[in-house]
């Protein structure tokens, strides 16, 4: 057995937190959130979200499971840091084929187990989360503090450049694809990427900051908005693109394309809509998030990521109605455009880690894109 | 949406008697159900048999109907209270099938009821099996394959397409009973047979073997609006083909990933939807394969279940409640958490600690029964404990068992045996199979090969590798440990016990050793959010860590009160309803109440019940460490029963305020020799008696007592290891088999009683404050004394006890609770032979009968006595209680209590009651006379007991001459005979009109095809001294047990049921219900 190597937690609070290194040595600074989710790690380490971020699990059990070749969110680990309070030692499941341990080795990620991970999520929930440096290297407090109190600031970083993708490309077109849609990768999941294709939608991932033109020169018969990392108010550039898409049927096409954002996407789509966004104390990151269809008064159980949110008063007085609530706190989940097929969500209909209650989502983009498309064709002929 | 408004009155059924696979997580459910109707303003109608119950308190109903759990009762309360809708999800398999029984009798219709929760159609679609398949595959979910037979040439059909090994399961049974795994031909026609007797509609489902898959369940919710949500994932540690009640489980699920879950989930919402379940609770287990991850559904339960009563405890989500709330309209998202109060009930708990759970089992009762573990549920309780991770779960769990363990191994209690017989172990799934895989491990098996032998996942294998490995460097660095080493040993689980052994130190070493390194445990709290949100509950587990969550506030007046841990034959439910009385006289006293027990089946360990939980194992060092913390001004150890009791010395030792009755007291009463003294300076009569350590001794003492004697192991619950010997050989042969179990050597002498022949035997429960004494009830027991008291029918207030003796027991019970000098309650057990008052033992303690006279006396004796403890005196009391209505004289109603017990449950065990204590359960009738309280007492307990028919009649010698003016009168009023051939001529002889039937060895028909056939209605059978398993008396209570014909195996059982069908046949009474309320005006 090798011998225990240790690991530090210091967070720009002062507290600190030893324990064992499980992953690469080095140093990795982050913001610290913390995930109730009690499965579905290999997701959340892929998730092109997390980045900027050092994720603490509270499921004190981690690594069960080991990880496969599927499981995958994006082909890299985009998290900082990653701190369990009990690393497995082995691995037990039909589909695992490495260990979490080398799996967060190999990808050059720092990660900490063995300590009271419950103290620490209570104290990011009371003071709300911070940055945090995780090392296996300095063991310095001051040294360390230094270097996390230097570190960049959530608020007004920009990570969506880091992680979109620099060329557009075509994800796996489905047997017969039907409909036509184009991605603005912030950070894209790759369960969206299924998730439409499985609805027979040919799909073509562009960076993001692509322009309003080259989106149109794909002529999608909708556009998603993808998740993605950071202060959506720091990515101008995409709230810019967002607003021409939106301003469409004013332009001489004056046609409309329906859009539809998650995450990340749906803050951007409220910065654009002329919402105001802010940052939540701690986050909602889980997948137990009770959510109410004000549509239907049907509640889903939804996965969340995210550390910001839009103000809900600020789009008073917009072309904006709410669609859906967060049940725990009251906070935006769910907007649409009076007018236009323009709609967003806060969370993951995608899931993956998580339930699959808001599936529907996507059936509900397919068929506001096909009465779209209809009613273009009426309207033109 | 809110609540309904259009029904009023809701009739909730209890689940009965504590049997197996139906213990007292329905007194849990229902309790909770009927606070939370109460409190939404219904009018809650309870109809439960079960005295010793929580939810039977008069003040939980409006309406408390202590009957039999009959479609006739049920429908006699239906008819009386006119109910607007039955809730049939809260009170187990009983209630369920009592609801679908008369609805399909067209009681509901007639009067106009309502099923709330589960409708019929979906009951019956989850039930059964047939109807559950169909329903499955229309879905598209995958299943065993399998076939439904009604009788053998069917079933014989389907078998030979399936192929073996294959299980075969009754339908509409309680915890598998009559199920089976079987491996050839030969077991199969036997299986079957069996299978298809034991359904009550001759259904038996045959199955493809999913055993050895792994089995996971999931707990699940859902509203009239279709929100489902899953409560909790399980995951048991013995793979398929152990009951899940007899299995090791862990909360969360730990070996799937995300993907895998989320069918699960899926699936689980499908099923609940396809079957129909409008709202409330349902457990759905699946069996996934371990190498190819195929999926198939093996079962649902409609309603609350043992597996969802764990849910709630090991996620802080109270299933029953919410079921309640649901049922009556409410949506998931219009109820909120109680425990984080702002976010609602419409969200899915996620756990940041792990929970394990060990079945508890009574084999050593049962000795001759096959004890191998497979699909029908054998355990009589179990333990619960959370800890950060599993390996600290797991050996709090162990320890938290009472089974002698400090936890898993490292005691010194470790009996490996040979490889062989390590593996054999492990291929035949048992009771011991945890320590089994330590012993594998240590005699070098690895984790594979242990997979191979018994399913177990190498995840699980792995924790407890690492377990043993933690011992193994311990005892390395025994001479020397070092903070780290012994914090981490903390973390692992290990007791200051183990640690203790390891180290060849004294706990008490350990304890200081660890207190001066400041390594104390840190108490963390069960939240249903991880910490995402503040709870606002207090309830507690302890593990070793950083942060300590307890805050305590040194102000309160605080009292701790010690429960029973898990539920065992001999101290269950009925100890659990007395704590839950003292957390209630606290209350009303002002002081806070603070309860530490282990048992996820209780009331007690509901986190709304008491001012503070903490769900901790019952060991010495467990509950120091609360009381270091929390700094009680008292500890209550009188009403956990034994296991609490046992704690009182180490604890009074260690400083701690005991309250109530002194530890000092409390010693005087279990030691013998101390005890005799008090007696002798008192002037009273006891059976003379003598101990002894060596086979030699006890045969002289026994031969100065003259035989028979009753003998026992010194220190004993419920009866355990007792006897009654009659002669010399067999007195041997008790000896030495008990010098055998304790490997020869006898640490606690065996005590030898005279044993005194047709006595009887009373029941006294007293309350002392030290000045003045309170009876509170004198039960006459139905069997004669030498039957355990547990096990023994009683009556309240005695029928058959004279004035005089009436008299003298009142004065002694007065003596004995001063000369003690009790605070709080006693019970003692008296025998009567020949007009002489005998006392048996006495126990300063709440007794398993304090329930059943607070039930028939409306007094709360528990409550009384807890207020006692904590300073009120009986004068004071006395304005506050009507102790009038405990007056024996003044009762104008009559109470009778009957056991029930386990025989179904453990074929090859003879069906005869002994010293030894065997029921697992009690049921009350309550009524104007004897006669229909016997009755309704014996219907209750499950027993048909006709009013007419055929007796067969097989007597011992020595019975004859006493039961043949029984039996005379029974033939008087309309019954005929049938006997074996030495009763026979007996009775012929003495002019009594008699068939003659074969016995066994005379060819056939003979006496076991009469029972078989149900050719005869009441089964007389009193066995002969030294009666041989092979023997025909054996085979008779065997099928009598097996066919469901009730029998009388003592001769006072039949005296009270010839005088009770005397007085029915003559007076014709008519059989009514009424409310226990209605006794106490």
């Amino acid at each position: 057995m090798d011998r225990i190597k240790p690991a530090i937690l210091v967070l720009e609070s002062g507290k600190s937190f030893k324990g064992s290194s499980f992953g690469s040595s080095g140093e990795a600074v982050g913001e610290v959130v913390f995930n109730t989710s009690m499965t579905g790690y290999q997701e959340i380490l892929t998730d092109p979200s997390y980045k900027g971020q050092i994720i603490l699990m509270t499921e004190p059990h981690i690594g069960n499971v080991g990880t496969n070749s599927e499981d995958l969110e994006s082909k890299k680990v985009h998290c900082e840091g990653f701190i369990v309070r009990e690393i497995s030692s082995i691995v037990s499941n039909w589909r695992s084929t490495e260990t979490l341990q080398k799996f967060l080795t190999s990808r050059k990620i720092p990660a900490l187990s063995g300590i009271d991970t419950r103290a620490l999520t209570k104290h990011l929930r009371e003071a709300g989360v911070m940055r945090g440096i995780l090392s296996t290297v300095d063991f310095d407090p001051e040294s360390l503090l230094k270097k996390v109190r230097d570190s960049a600031l959530m608020i007004g970083n920009d990570l969506v450049k880091e992680v979109t993708c620099s060329q557009p490309y075509e994800w796996e077109v489905p047997k017969s694809p039907t409909l036509n849609v184009v991605i603005m990768d912030f950070g894209v999941k790759q369960n969206i990427l299924r998730s439409l294709q499985e609805k027979g939608c040919r799909i073509t991932v562009l960076p993001a900051n692509s322009t309003i033109q080259q989106i149109l020169s794909y002529s999608p018969d909708g556009i998603m908005l993808s998740n993605g990392p950071g202060d959506p108010a720091a990515v101008h550039y995409a709230i810019d693109t967002i607003k021409r898409v939106i301003d469409l049927p004013n332009q001489k096409a004056k046609t409309s394309i329906p859009l539809f954002g998650i995450c990340l996407g749906h803050q951007l789509l409220g910065l654009a809509l002329g919402g105001k966004t802010y940052k939540l104390k701690f986050g909602h990151r889980g997948v137990n998030h009770p959510v109410k269809d004000l549509s239907t008064g049907k509640i889903e159980i939804t996965t969340q990521n995210h550390g910001f949110a839009v103000d809900i008063e600020s789009l008073a007085g917009k072309d904006v109605e709410l669609t859906h609530v967060n049940l725990n706190d009251g906070t935006l989940e769910g907007m649409r455009h009076k007018t236009l097929p323009i709609f967003s969500v806060q969370y993951h209909p995608e899931s993956s880690s998580g339930p699959h209650d808001s599936k529907y989502l996507f059936d509900r983009f397919i068929a506001l894109i096909q009465k779209n498309k209809l009613m273009q064709k009426y309207s033109n002929g | 949406m809110g609540k309904r408004t259009d029904i009023h009155k809701i009739l909730i059924i209890g689940s009965g008697p504590i049997i197996i696979g139906q213990a007292c997580e329905f007194d849990y459910s229902g309790t909770q159900a009927l606070r939370a109707l109460k409190s939404e303003g219904y009018e809650v109608v309870l109809i439960n048999s079960n005295p010793a119950t929580i939810m039977t308190d008069p003040e939980f109903a409006d309406a408390t109907y202590v009957e039999p759990l009959t479609p006739e009762f049920l429908e006699k309360v239906i008819e009386k209270e006119r109910p607007d809708a039955i809730l049939p999800t809260l009170g187990g398999q009983t209630a369920l099938n009592l609801a679908v029984t008369v609805a399909e009798k067209g009681v509901l219709k007639k009067w106009g009821v309502e099923l709330i929760g589960a409708k019929l159609e979906a009951i019956k679609k989850a039930e059964d099996r047939k109807l559950f398949k169909e329903a499955m595959i229309k879905i598209g979910l995958d299943l065993p394959k399998s076939g439904v037979a009604y009788n053998l040439t069917e079933a014989e059909k389907i078998s030979k397409e399936i192929g073996f090994p294959l299980i075969i399961r009754p339908s509409f049974t309680l915890a598998g009973t009559g199920s089976s795994i079987v491996y050839s031909q030969d077991e199969f026609i036997e299986a079957a047979t069996n299978a298809l007797d034991s359904s009550p509609i001759s259904e038996i489902l045959i199955e493809e073997s999913v055993l050895g898959w792994k089995e996971f369940e999931l707990e699940v919710m859902r509203d009239r609006l279709d929100n489902c949500v899953v409560i909790c994932s399980i995951e048991n540690f013995d793979p398929m083909g152990v009951h899940t009640g007899d299995s090791i489980t862990v909360a969360p699920a730990q070996t799937l990933t995300d993907k895998e879950y989320q069918i699960l989930r899926d699936q689980a919402f499908q099923c609940i939807r396809a079957i129909g379940v409008e709202t409330g609770g349902s457990n759905i287990q699946f069996a996934v394969h371990p190498t190819n991850g195929r999926v198939v559904v093996i079962e649902m339960n409609p309603r609350v279940s043992r597996s969802s009563a764990l849910a709630s405890k090991a996620t802080g989500f109270p299933i029953a409640k919410i079921a309640a709330k649901l049922a009556v309209g409410y949506t998931l998202d219009e109820i909120p958490n109680d425990i984080t109060q702002k976010t609602p009930a419409s969200f899915e708990p996620t756990l940041d600690y792990c929970v394990v759970k060990i079945p508890r089992f009574a084999f050593e009762k049962f000795t001759k029964s096959d004890q191998t573990l497979n699909s029908q549920m054998k355990s009589v309780g179990e333990v619960m404990a959370i800890g950060r991770t599993f390996k600290e779960a797991l050996q709090k769990a162990i320890r938290g068992l009472e089974i002698g363990r400090a936890g898993l191994g490292a005691d010194g209690n470790d009996v490996p045996g040979t490889i062989e017989e390590i593996k054999n172990k492990l291929r035949i799934p048992n009771n011991n199979r945890i320590f089994n895989v330590t012993y594998a491990l240590e005699a070098g098996l690895n984790k594979e090969d242990i997979f191979t032998l018994s399913g177990i996942d190498p995840w699980f294998t792995q924790q407890i590798e690492e377990i043993i490995e933690m011992k193994h460097k311990i005892e390395k660095n025994s001479k020397n440990l070092s903070y780290e080493l012994l914090k981490e040993s903390k973390q692992f689980g290990f007791s200051d016990k183990q640690l203790a052994f390891l180290t060849q130190n004294s706990e008490s070493d350990i304890r200081s050793l660890r207190k001066k390194e400041k390594i104390l445990p840190t108490y963390k709290v069960v939240d249903t959010c991880a910490g995402e949100f503040p709870a606002f509950t207090p309830y507690f587990y302890s593990t070793y860590e950083e942060e300590d969550e307890g805050e305590v506030n040194p102000q309160e007046k605080k009292v701790i009160i010690l429960g029973g841990g898990p539920n065992r034959i001999g101290q269950g439910i009925e100890f659990d309803y007395c704590c839950v009385h003292a957390v209630m006289a606290l209350h009303e006293e002002g002081y806070k109440s603070i309860m530490v027990n282990c048992n996820p089946e209780t009331v007690s360990t509901d986190y709304d019940i008491s001012d503070r939980l903490y769900f901790e194992p019952l060991t010495f060092e467990d509950v120091m460490n609360i009381i270091e913390k929390e700094k009680p001004i008292g500890v209550i150890v009188q009403f956990g029963g034994q296991t609490p009791l046992n704690l009182t010395l180490p604890l009074a030792n260690a400083g701690v305020q005991i309250l109530g009755t002194s530890p000092n007291s409390i010693d005087v009463s279990e030691d013998r020799h101390k005890f005799g003294q008090l007696l002798k300076k008192l002037n009273l009569l006891h059976p003379e008696w003598g101990s002894a350590t060596t086979l030699e001794d006890t045969l002289t003492v026994a031969k100065k007592l003259k035989y028979p004697v009753i003998v026992r192991p010194s220190y004993v619950l419920g009866g355990r290891g007792m006897k009654i010997v009659y002669d010399e050989k067999g007195l041997e042969e008790y000896v030495q088999k008990s010098l055998l179990e304790k490997n020869g050597k006898s640490s606690h002498p065996i005590l030898v009683d005279r044993f005194l022949n047709n006595a009887k035997e009373v029941d006294v429960d007293a309350i002392s404050d030290g000045e003045s004494v309170l009876i509170a009830g004198i039960l006459e027991h139905i069997e004669e004394a030498g039957i355990h008291s547990g096990d023994s029918a009683c009556i309240l207030p005695p029928q058959n006890l004279t004035h005089k003796e009436l008299e003298t027991i009142k004065e002694i019970t007065e003596k004995l609770a001063l000369g003690l000098n009790c605070k709080g309650l006693l019970n003692i057990q008296f025998a009567i032979q020949e007009g002489k008052v005998y006392i048996l033992e006495v126990n300063p303690r709440a007794s398993r009968t304090v329930p059943f006279i607070s039930k028939a006396t409306g007094v709360p004796i528990a409550k009384i006595a807890a207020k006692i403890m904590i300073g009120k005196t009986l004068k004071e009391l006395k304005s506050q209680y009507d102790f009038s209505k405990l007056s024996l004289s003044k009762m104008k109603h009559i109470a009778v209590k009957e056991a029930v017990l386990p025989w179904v449950k453990f074929p090859g065990t003879d069906v005869l009651l002994s010293p030894e204590m065997k029921s697992t359960g009690e049921v009350m009738g309550i009524d104007s006379t004897f006669a229909l309280a016997f009755f309704k007492s014996q219907i209750a307990s499950g027993s048909t007991l006709p009013l007419s028919g055929k007796i067969l009649c097989s007597l011992r010698d020595a019975d004859k001459t006493t039961a043949l003016p029984m039996i005379r009168s029974l033939q008087d009023i309309g019954f005929s005979l049938v006997a074996t051939e030495g009763t026979y001529l007996y009775l012929k002889k003495n002019g009594l009109q008699v068939d003659l039937v074969k016995k066994i060895s005379e060819g056939r028909p003979h006496v076991v095809d009469l029972i078989k056939n149900r050719q005869v209605q009441i089964v007389v059978n009193t066995p002969s001294l030294n009666e041989g398993a092979s023997s025909d008396g054996s085979k008779i209570r065997t099928a009598s047990i097996q066919f469901q014909v009730p029998i009388f195996t003592t001769l006072s059982a039949l005296e009270a049921f010839k005088e009770s069908a005397l007085q029915i046949y003559s007076m014709k009474p008519a059989i009514e219900v009424r409310t226990l309320q209605s006794y106490f005006k």
